[in-house]
């Protein structure tokens, strides 16, 4: 069976004096490293220069609000019940009068904590949220914690700033595939990133 | 002018030593840069620009680190074992002639530590003397992997010394002199010993890569089957130490390698730099900036080296232990015997054959 084309079958030979003397193979390899040592280096200088991860992956949770700065959660928990890790917790109150403008559904999440030394990015929640309120980034990671008070995430780090939106190609699984297949097709789209799900 | 004479050598040893520990200092991070540039990534590079505080920042970390003497080990001992290896590193570079002379006062003064008639029998001298450091650190340290690593940098250095030694012999048959700037003269004008010698060359080079255990032959401090080697116990500055004599000595190896094989301070066409600059500049400045000059490119010739040392660390991997032992003794030493013949048999019948050609 034969794997890659570049492997070499084993031979017990006796060595020439060439390969004896060893000399004219160490020159070989130095050659080798030496002409690494002028290549152009692969390494990405990591805090100033950041790769592009791709659309799909997962980075910091957000909370997203809808069109008119409402926040779209509307604490049901399934997230919460979704997770693997237990990471999420919150605590629903019920929205006011007067607070219309501030909470899209009826219901909403006084409290909503992620644990992010539990959280395991595998995007449950995401796929659990019924209300299309919580995503995770593909553009920002969890930033380096050095105490442990910055450990649980609270509302505000999580709810999204108006200033500053979070946009997308596609907001849904179904949009990603229709998107995916267009480009697979050969028709270059290109899609206007958009901060509403 | 005694005065003068005692101020211009206490410059020149002190410069002379400030540059080995400067060199020795750099070459940390120069190998750490030649790995990163030979595995396609560009080494430390966080530490000032290009990483060119990195040596300051391991110094600093070498010193804050817990300095720690085993129970069991001898105290004494322990400590003196890096030291020795410093010191004897330290003390090589003083009889190796940085260039010619400077002219000061009206007296003409060697760059040169020590003028010493004896330069070769010194260096190898101290050399021998620079395994006692290693074998008095691992076996004061009372661990049987420091031990091992002791004993097989023991037998290694001593193996590897006689080679090095009979290829030299060779060299010193074709100058009958052991002083290491009469070497260097008489390979003026570009009769460099590398082609006269390039087998004794070949020889040297691996004995001096073996003497300074570096890889392929590092296998004092293999950490794979050793732990760390005859350093295994040590930390904080005593390791640093032994770090750091390990550079040193591969910076007088370098040196010593460009004034034995090399031509030393000598270049192409100095003569006619050294015409230029007596003309345009004077008697005594132009000698001494000729001197100068012919100090940068034996500078230069050891810092190639030093790339040289590192270049195949990079590249090559450990030899096995018995390797290590046959290559030694049933390749080295009789290349070198064998060298001795030929140099004897051109010194004494292809010489005088060839002068009476040329003339």
């Amino acid at each position: 069976m034969q794997l890659t084309n570049r492997s070499k079958q084993v031979s017990n030979k006796e060595m020439t004096f060439g390969e004896r003397i060893y000399l004219p193979a160490v020159v070989t390899g130095m050659a080798i490293t030496l002409k690494h040592f002028f290549k152009k280096k692969v390494t990405i200088q990591y805090p100033e220069v950041k790769r592009y991860l791709g659309p799909v992956f997962r980075g910091r949770h957000i909370l997203k609000r809808d069109e008119q700065g409402r926040e779209r959660c509307t604490a049901c928990g399934l997230c919460a019940v979704a997770c693997p890790a237990e990471a999420i917790s919150m605590v629903a109150e019920e929205r006011e009068k007067g607070q219309e403008g501030l909470y899209r559904e009826e219901k909403y999440a006084a409290v909503y904590e992620i644990n992010m030394l539990r959280c395991i990015f595998c995007g449950l929640c995401e796929e659990a949220c019924p209300k299309q309120a919580i995503y995770l980034r593909h553009d920002e990671f969890v930033p380096v914690f050095s105490e442990r008070d910055q450990v649980v995430w609270g509302k505000d780090m999580l709810v999204e700033n108006m200033n500053n939106q979070y946009k997308r190609e596609a907001w849904t699984k179904e949009e990603a595939h229709a998107l995916d297949q267009k480009r697979a097709a050969g028709e270059i789209v290109n899609v206007e990133p958009r901060a509403i799900p | 002018m005694e005065l003068t004479l005692f101020i211009v050598k206490s410059v020149i040893i002190l410069a002379v030593f400030t540059i080995t520990l400067v060199v020795a200092m750099y070459s940390t991070l120069a190998e750490r840069k030649v790995a990163g540039f030979m595995q396609d990534r560009p080494g430390p590079n966080r530490a000032g620009p290009f990483g060119i505080f990195q040596p300051l920042a391991d110094a600093g970390k070498m010193f804050f680190k817990e300095d720690f003497i085993p129970a069991q080990a001898n105290k004494w001992l322990f400590i003196l074992g890096p030291s020795l290896a410093m010191l004897t590193a330290c003390l090589t570079s003083a009889v190796i002639p940085f260039g010619n002379t400077l002219k000061i006062g009206g007296q003409e003064i060697a760059v040169q530590g020590v003028h010493s008639n004896i330069g070769i029998l010194y260096v190898f001298g101290l050399v021998a003397l620079g395994v006692y450091g290693v074998m008095i650190g691992g076996w004061a340290s009372n661990n049987k992997f420091s031990l091992l690593g002791a004993i097989r940098a023991g037998s290694q250095n001593i193996s590897y010394e006689i080679a090095m030694g009979l290829s030299i012999i060779a060299i010193l048959m074709m100058t009958g002199s052991l002083s290491i700037r009469e070497i260097i003269g008489q390979q003026h004008g570009g009769n460099w010993n590398i082609f006269y010698q390039p087998l004794g060359f070949i020889l040297f080079l691996v004995c001096a890569f073996a003497e300074c255990n570096r890889t392929p032959f590092d296998l004092p401090e293999c950490e794979t089957e050793l732990v760390g080697g005859y350093h295994t116990e040590y930390s904080s500055m005593k390791l640093g130490f032994y770090l750091f004599a390990e550079y040193i000595n591969i910076f007088v190896s370098s040196l010593m390698i460009s004034a034995l094989y090399f031509g030393g301070y000598n270049f192409p066409g100095m003569d006619w730099v050294y015409a230029q600059l007596t003309a345009s500049l004077g008697d005594v400045t132009g000698h001494n900036v000729a001197t100068l000059i012919g100090t940068a490119v034996f500078f230069a010739k050891a810092l190639f080296f030093i790339f040289v040392f590192m270049w195949v660390r990079w590249t090559l991997p450990r030899f096995r232990y018995d390797q290590l032992m046959n290559l030694g003794w049933k390749s080295l030493i009789p290349l070198a015997i064998l060298n001795i013949l030929i140099t004897g048999t051109g010194v004494l019948y292809l010489k005088p054959v060839f002068t009476a050609w040329f003339n």
